[in-house]
């Protein structure tokens, strides 16, 4: 007897979910929140506010080239990416490499048929194009703006607690 | 009649001996230049993405074990330092082999920031002017040098067309020669790439074989004409370097030295330190020989001529 209003709720909201779907496709599958850890050795991860980002940049493929979104408008590429079609990996690291310089990369550069012989990395990718687009639209530029230096970061650059003394001749030359 | 004769055969000898000189020498000087080992590394350091983090100092400065510096690596006020009264901007040193200066430059709100360290040229004007022979080019496309073999005669501080070599002021005992190595020890030699390209965040520089970095940034240059400037620095320059730079300001505004010539620095003393060696090994031979075929000519003419005068 008090099964039935709960199949009834539940068929409901499943009517909704379906209703949703179709205006949403890619926005359901997309993640909020993007947890980037590349230079964590140095940095504390950053949260980059994935959802945030969808409603600032004017499309998807603002950031994710011709992978999703409505495609690529630039003639460069359009060469080739003529014919949109979603790809099935459209996260950064599924085209950017995350080892940059491995053996295989420097071995792609050598291969004069591949056109994107001279494809940026993991990390190059993600400041080229945040950064690009933060100095535009004045968002955030500075290193730690986005990621704060963990200990291993301030002994790399000799700050916060690993700061040198102050020197009086610092930059007066000799 | 004979002492004249044979006056005019040396004379001729001479002449003849500065020919056959003279003629090597040209061909060593037309021996041509060494254009890099085939399969060497390089770097390509693209200055329209740098954005001046110091990063690559930091990364630099824990690889090589150099000292604390004087300033934090996030402390960005050394871009507004200056010496020799405004002059001259950073510039390695014995403890620090890389350093990033900033730039304005005229039609661009934005600075530029140039990396220097090390070209390692291919024909290296340090290594050659080496006398102690301190100096290697690896395979790998590396310049490093060997600090126990350096006397510290500060040659290649004088021959180095960059004006890279840093010298150990601070040692009171056995100064050395102290300058960006490739990272080689540590990672070229293992296929890696330097500390600084591997940190740099923007990654402004990029490592690998430098026949493949040239077609690179060729097609970098072909595909945004107006963003960058038609010339790869590096690519000729005093015969070529591992280390190339594309820009998106003149060079000269940079910094970079537009005058130097593509010929390697050795070029200019090859023909003459070609004789040398010809100079040490031919002239005593041949005229140790011309003396000893002149004296026993003269010992035949006063046998002949007692002879004559014995017959007469």
């Amino acid at each position: 007897m008090f099964v039935a209003p709960n199949w009834h709720m539940k068929g409901f909201l499943l009517l909704m979910l379906a209703l949703m779907l179709p205006l949403n496709a890619y926005a359901m599958d997309a993640p909020d929140s993007v947890t980037i850890d590349v230079i964590a050795q140095y940095y504390e991860p950053a949260e980059f506010d994935h959802a945030m980002h969808t409603e600032v940049a004017e499309d998807c493929s603002t950031c994710h080239h011709h992978a999703t979104g409505t495609g690529t408008t630039d003639p460069y590429c359009l060469r080739c990416h003529s014919d949109y079609e979603e790809l099935d990996e459209v996260s950064c690291q599924g085209c950017h490499s995350e080892d940059t310089f491995s053996a295989e990369a420097i071995n792609r550069q050598s291969q004069q048929d591949l056109f994107h012989s001279d494809m940026i990395g993991l990390k190059g990718a993600y400041h080229q194009s945040c950064l690009g687009c933060h100095q535009e639209m004045d968002g955030p530029v500075g290193c730690e703006d986005c990621h704060a230096k963990n200990d291993e970061g301030e002994k790399l650059f000799y700050s916060g607690d690993y700061a040198p003394e102050p020197t009086e001749n610092a930059g007066s030359g000799h | 009649m004979s002492k004249v004769s044979r006056r005019k055969f040396l004379a001729g000898s001479l002449a003849g001996g500065a020919a056959v000189m003279v003629a090597p020498a040209q061909k060593a000087l037309a021996a041509g230049n060494f254009s890099g080992f085939p399969d060497g590394m390089g770097v390509l350091v693209d200055m329209t993405r740098c954005v001046g983090c110091r990063s690559c100092e930091a990364a630099c400065n824990k690889e090589q074990n150099l000292p604390a510096p004087e300033q934090s690596f996030d402390d960005y006020s050394v871009f507004d330092q200056t010496f020799h009264h405004g002059t001259q901007k950073r510039r390695p040193t014995e403890g620090a082999y890389t350093v990033v200066n900033r730039y304005e430059t005229e039609g661009s709100d934005k600075p530029t920031y140039r990396k220097i360290q090390c070209m390692h040229c291919n024909e290296p004007s340090c290594l050659t002017s080496c006398f102690v022979k301190a100096y290697t080019k690896t395979n790998e496309g590396a310049v490093i040098y060997d600090e126990h073999v350096c006397v510290g005669c500060r040659t290649c501080m004088v021959a180095c067309p960059h004006h890279i070599p840093a010298y150990s002021y601070s040692r009171v005992i056995d100064p050395v020669v102290k300058k960006c190595i490739f990272c080689y020890e540590t990672r070229v030699s293992k296929g890696k790439p330097p500390a600084c390209v591997d940190i740099c965040p923007a990654q402004v520089m990029t490592f690998g074989k430098r026949k493949d970095l040239l077609r690179i940034a060729h097609a970098r240059i072909k595909r945004n004409p107006e963003k960058y400037q038609d010339e790869v620095f590096g690519e000729h320059t005093v015969g070529g370097s591992a280390w190339m730079y594309l820009s998106g300001a003149p060079f000269e505004e940079l910094g970079f030295d537009t005058d130097l010539p593509t010929e390697p620095v050795i070029s200019n003393v090859k023909g003459f330190l070609g004789m040398v060696p010809m100079v040490l090994a031919i002239w005593p031979a041949l005229f140790t020989g011309m003396h000893l075929l002149a004296t026993k000519n003269k010992d035949h003419g006063h046998e002949d001529s007692h002879a004559e005068e014995g017959e007469e």
